[in-house]
């Protein structure tokens, strides 16, 4: 057994899996869904071909690999770097990622000196066209509430240590501007084309309570 | 509203548990939800009306209930509000072609600057001690604190006022940085902090 198998079964419940829903709670769910379904539509708000439209396009087309690409541009190319840092939604237009949720982009860039790491304590602000949906650990009430007051031991749990002299950064999205953390580029990934540094980027990294690493 | 969605420095939520290779959604109703979300915000409002639905869900309820039956049951407290039952059919229902453009173009809140704005990069302000009943932005744990203008984002529509279809007020936003020290007291890091988005009329100055 791996000291990852034993780790998950010590581990407590997740939050949000704890409170799912099944068997007859799930029937009555979708017994309150279908009504609100059957009155937009009947009452020609949406069509239901533009809800399954919107399901497509959320949890298919959209997700980290968008922003993996906008951090390995950044890491090759020194301009886009500055023009990224000085006008994030437009420099992240320019990759043809732009839209709903990420209308005004600001890029932070983590540094030796700075540890950014990205909240939203109010509700649940992400910024879609890059990261695609947000998991459920960021929308639910530990991260939200956590990482505000405590961010270093958070930060560890995701096994992330920032040093003493490392500043810690903590953006709270409370308004309309959607944050995207720019990491650090890994050591030992010199020779790396953008391709392949993409291929390194994860959706955490970007977030902010991970660093990558080249392996 | 002073009510459990502002969570930032809360205590007694348990361990941050990552689920590895999390889907999407969990269950087919958590896309109509979804779905339905994006689609009504619209007719019902702004993202800021739907915002304070989920608010007044209830706060044991708020508590006790997965994501998307917060969005539930703010799609049910909006169509109520607005007696969507009782409405008479919409003859330009939003369709796939409508949603295509609205995803890749989005629906920006900045608006054409009016008046400079207050504040400038370095300058001191307080977020003021406000207690409103209706919706703000405002999170708790800033109200009474000192910070300094990080940067300045433009002007932008006011949650407090658009939420409750009482115009968009648009007015300049504001990236405050307060210490950590500032926020959560002397045993906190000393060089760590945060960044708030904050509207002009939520600070004052010191």
């Amino acid at each position: 057994m791996s000291s990852d198998h034993d780790h998950h079964h010590n581990a407590p419940p997740n939050p949000y899996l704890e409170k799912r829903r099944n068997g007859p709670e799930t029937a009555e769910l979708d017994k309150r869904v279908k009504a609100i379904e059957d009155l937009l539509v009947s009452k020609g708000v949406i069509t239901t071909e533009a809800l399954d439209r919107l399901v497509d396009i959320y949890e298919n087309d959209l997700g980290p690999m968008n922003g993996a690409q906008v951090v390995a541009k950044a890491w090759t190319d020194a301009d886009y770097k500055k023009r990224l840092l000085a006008n994030g939604t437009d420099a992240i237009a320019e990759l043809g990622f732009s839209g709903l949720q990420g209308e005004h982009m600001v890029v932070v860039e983590n540094t030796p000196e700075r540890h950014n790491v990205v909240v939203c304590t109010l509700c649940s602000c992400y910024p879609w066209p890059v990261l695609g949906l947000p998991p459920m650990w960021f929308k639910e009430a530990p991260y939200r509430s956590r990482v505000a007051i405590e961010p270093r031991t958070v930060l560890a749990e995701f096994g992330t240590e920032v040093n003493e002299e490392t500043e810690v950064r903590v953006w709270d999205s409370s308004a309309e501007m959607r944050y995207f953390v720019l990491p650090e580029r890994p050591a030992g990934t010199e020779g790396m084309s953008e391709e392949e540094l993409a291929n390194l980027v994860t959706r955490d990294s970007m977030i902010g309570v991970t660093k990558l690493s080249a392996n | 509203m002073n009510n459990v969605h502002d969570l930032g420095g809360m205590m007694g939520f348990g361990p941050v548990l990552p689920e590895e290779n999390e889907p999407s959604f969990h269950d087919d109703w958590e896309r109509r939800v979804f779905a339905m979300t994006m689609g009504g915000i619209g007719p019902f409002g702004t993202i800021d009306t739907f915002r304070h639905a989920v608010e007044r869900m209830g706060a044991v309820n708020y508590l006790k209930t997965t994501y998307y039956e917060h969005w539930l049951a703010a799609l049910e407290i909006l169509s109520e509000e607005h007696n969507l039952a009782g409405a008479k059919k919409g003859d330009e229902p939003l369709t796939p072609e409508i949603i295509d453009a609205v995803v890749k173009s989005g629906m920006p809140y900045h608006r054409t600057e009016e008046n400079e704005p207050k504040y400038s990069v370095g300058d001191k302000v307080r977020a003021k001690n406000m207690h409103p009943s209706g919706h703000t932005r405002l999170p708790r744990y800033a109200r009474g604190r000192v910070g300094e203008i990080e940067m300045l984002h433009g002007n932008f529509v006011f949650p407090d006022t658009v939420a409750h279809h009482k115009g968009e007020a648009p007015q300049h936003l504001y990236a405050v940085r307060f210490s950590a020290t500032e926020l959560w007291g002397e045993g906190a890091p000393g060089k760590d902090c945060m960044c708030v988005d904050l509207f002009e009329s939520y600070l004052e100055d010191v």
